[in-house]
């Protein structure tokens, strides 16, 4: 037992399902991280149902709550062309990948303009804060963990817009930019469950 | 045969001789390899462990006999609040972890983690957030004052947690350390997951996998749903705390039964977090002292999954006394009970692993038996505890105590030591010292009992649990008295354990690759494996690669 053997002998030949292929690794733990996500906007849902009409003072959903549209619209068609972006990307149309991306992260940030503005109006204008009772404490909650989430994928959009226009973002990295894409999909699909609760349901 | 180029050159970077020290510490700070990490994990989870355990012998001391001052009430109650914080987020879960970290990898052939810099990082946000903890004892309440330890209990239930109940950071600490503990958990599993999904060898089908990492991926699917609703709830709760939300606060109109929930969605499935890899340790562990292959490998693979899923619903049946009504409790009785079939499957196949096999009663096996046994018994004072009517006699009582105690130690640590034992010599290339282990076995062995069998038989006569004292006259007196013995027959148990780890380190006898004629791939390497794991990357064909190596007259490959 003193020289190393088996290391060496271990590749047995035998029958082996060719090609031997595994999914990619950067989507696979994208999905995880999607999973572990959902579960934490589930909880934050959860809450938020669960005290609907429940707060003991004012103001409530109905008084103060305006229907988001136009930032909808915004972040919901961004998923489309972040979607182009890794399309032409796979195509090597490097104009195209930084032009979709662009147009991606100026719609996302227009979303969070919009959110800013419904913040500001609620605060100054209504006199809503996380303090002020649970409709508050669940809605800033819930929507502020939301907009975190587009802050976070907006970072790293833009980045890869930077690098994109330096001429730094090649065909070998479409698998990247996609994994990158699923999670601004996810974003975008947890603020339709956001918005149904908290403009729909809430109201 | 002779070694390969590639393998000398990869032993090459491994070797730290020589080195001088300053680079060997630089080298463990900054590494990704998922052997070394794993070792970390492992270290900081046992110096955890022996905290933790001392935190236990403090209890139990003050608890020996009544009317005992040697602990004020505050301190007991910050005793069994770190008691219980540490031994699950920073014993639990970081060595299984590690465990996981190492082997996973060996395992399925791999050459490390699917994504090592986030390994790296998951591992050193959870020291930290072990550190976290501890360190309100320093920080506790306002600017270094001493001895302010958080005091909430383990499941911080509101509004002990509101800044009217606990003013001061202590709650704090508590909030920040779980809630970075989940991070690093989220981020190791999503890594274990990957690993297991994208790295295997040629070869390696889901179906030819062993047990272990089955029940890794398992393991790792659950803390994505059950770690995080944690990490929301620690979220909402620092709001409470710092912003005046008012998620848990009653005045405002908050619900502490909620907060009950999100704890209990996380703190049901996390016992199965804990206890899904000490099966995966029987799994392997069991068949190779009994020299036969595990039996229904399929059932077992399935029976884990339901468990996984199964879990997910029972969470409610720690809130029986909280006042769910009738169809919520029948709901969650049910759903208790039939957890139990899967696990008995489970229990089924090991017994009939070992029925007719060639036993060998080394260090490893002798855990793996009491690991069995004890977890039967768990199993059926969990059974008693899930029918509600019998919860409400018995809830908040010691007889609760004993018997998680019995699924936490019984089942998990047991079968933890008996993983030490068997992979120790993979690890250093040395073995433990048999003897020391039996030492080790039989103290800990007779001290278990005496704690949790005896623990169980005050809780019937009506102690509650988390009083710091008694009175005298209960009929309590000798059984605790027991109880106390008991515990530090396990403490001398566990520092027999740390003595032979670093003594065998030293003086233990070479091991070889292959001590114990195994079966799966982390022996086909060298003892301790190099970085980089494989020269060559394998390629397997059968459940079982190196009995068909060993045997090439009657290979797996026959029978799958
Ligand atoms: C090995 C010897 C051990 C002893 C003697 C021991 C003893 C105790 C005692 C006396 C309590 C306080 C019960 C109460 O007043 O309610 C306690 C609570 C607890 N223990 Fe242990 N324990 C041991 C090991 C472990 C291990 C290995 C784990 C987990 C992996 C664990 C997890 C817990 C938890 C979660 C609690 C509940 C804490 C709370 O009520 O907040 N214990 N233990
Ligand atoms: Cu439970």
């Amino acid at each position: 037992m003193t020289t190393i053997t088996t290391a060496s002998r271990i590749p047995i030949d035998g029958p082996i399902e060719t090609p031997w292929k595994l999914p990619y690794r950067g989507n696979v733990g994208m999905a995880c991280l999607i999973i572990a996500e959902s579960a934490i906007f589930i909880i934050f849902v959860v809450a938020y149902i669960y005290y609907i009409g429940k707060s003991l003072s004012g103001p409530t959903p109905a008084q103060v709550l305006e229907l988001p549209i136009l930032g909808t619209i915004c972040l919901l068609s961004s998923s489309i062309f972040v979607h182009l972006a890794v399309s032409s990307l796979r195509k090597e149309n490097y104009r195209g990948t930084t032009l979709h991306l662009g147009i991606t992260v100026l719609l996302g940030t227009i979303f969070l303009a919009t959110t800013a503005k419904e913040w500001y109006h609620l605060i100054h204008d209504e006199g809503l804060t996380i303090k002020t009772n649970l409709f508050g404490t669940t809605y800033y909650s819930l929507v502020g963990l939301h907009a975190t989430h587009v802050v976070v994928g907006l970072i790293m959009l833009s980045l890869t817009l930077v690098l994109s226009l330096a001429g730094r973002v090649k065909e070998e990295h479409s698998e990247k930019l996609e994994v990158l894409s699923l999670y601004w999909h996810f974003v975008d699909a947890v603020w339709i469950v956001v918005f149904l609760v908290v403009y729909v349901l809430g109201r | 045969m002779t070694t390969t180029p590639v393998l000398e050159a990869v032993d090459e970077t491994l070797e730290t001789q020589g080195k001088p020290p300053l680079n060997v510490i630089y080298e463990w700070l900054t590494t990704v390899d998922h052997k070394k990490i794993g070792l970390m994990y492992i270290c900081y989870a046992l110096l955890f462990l022996v905290i933790g355990g001392f935190e236990a012998v403090l209890m139990r001391i003050q608890l020996a006999i009544p009317n005992n001052h040697f602990v004020s009430p505050q301190v007991f109650n910050q005793l069994f609040t770190m008691h219980g914080t540490t031994m699950v987020f920073f014993m639990g879960m970081p060595i299984l972890f590690g465990m996981g970290n190492y082997l996973v990898p060996l395992m399925i052939g791999a050459r490390d983690m699917a994504f090592p810099r986030l390994n790296a990082f998951s591992f050193w946000v959870s020291a930290f957030a072990g550190f976290l903890l501890y360190f309100s004892y320093i920080g506790g309440s306002g600017l270094y004052a001493a001895g302010s330890a958080p005091d909430v209990g383990w499941f911080a239930y509101a509004p002990l947690t509101s800044k009217v109940f606990s003013p001061g950071h202590s709650t704090d600490y508590w909030t920040l350390a779980v809630f970075l503990s989940g991070i690093g958990s989220i981020g190791t599993a999503l890594n274990i997951v990957t690993t297991i999904l994208c790295m295997r060898c040629k070869g390696m089908k889901m179906s030819r996998m062993p047990l272990l990492p089955w029940l890794y991926l398992v393991m790792s699917g659950l803390v994505f749903v059950a770690v995080s609703p944690l990490t929301a709830a620690q979220i909402m709760l620092t709001f409470d705390r710092y912003l005046g939300a008012h998620f848990f606060d009653t005045q405002a109109g908050g619900s502490a039964i909620l907060w009950m929930h999100f704890f209990w969605i996380f703190g049901h499935p996390e016992v199965y977090v804990l206890v899904l890899p000490a099966f995966a340790f029987a799994n392997e562990i069991i068949p190779v002292f009994s020299r036969k292959a595990m039996f229904g490998y399929p059932a077992m693979v399935a029976a884990s999954v339901a468990i996984g899923f199964i879990s997910l619903s029972v969470w409610a049946h720690h809130m029986f006394t909280a006042g769910l009504g009738p169809a919520g409790n029948t709901f969650f009785v049910f759903a208790t009970m039939v957890i139990s079939v899967p696990t008995g499957i489970k229990i089924f196949n090991w017994l009939a692993t070992i029925w007719g096999g060639k036993i060998i009663f080394a260090v490893p096996m002798m855990f793996m038996v009491g690991f069995l046994f004890q977890f039967l018994i768990a199993g059926l004072t969990g059974i008693m505890l899930a029918a509600a009517p019998f919860n409400w006699q018995l809830s908040a009582s010691y007889f609760v105590v004993a018997h998680f105690h019995y699924v936490l130690v019984g089942a998990i640590v047991f079968s933890l030591f008996g993983a030490f034992y068997y992979w120790y010599p993979k690890v250093t290339g040395k073995m433990m010292d048999e003897t020391l282990g039996k030492w080790h076995f039989w103290l800990f062995l007779i001290g278990f009992h005496l704690t949790f069998d005896f623990m169980h038989i005050p809780g019937i006569l009506g102690m509650p649990r988390r009083i710091y004292t008694y009175e005298d006259g209960r009929g309590w007196n000798t059984l605790n008295f027991i109880v106390g013995i008991g515990a530090i027959f396990q403490a001398v148990g566990t520092l027999i354990l740390v003595y032979n780890m670093i003594r065998s380190y030293y003086k233990g006898k070479e091991a070889g690759h292959d001590p114990w004629d195994a079966w799966t791939l982390e022996w086909s390497v060298p003892s301790p494996p190099p970085s980089y794991n494989f020269a060559i990357e394998p390629t397997v064909n059968s459940r079982r690669p190196l009995w068909d190596l060993k045997h090439p007259e009657d290979p797996d490959t026959d029978y799958e």
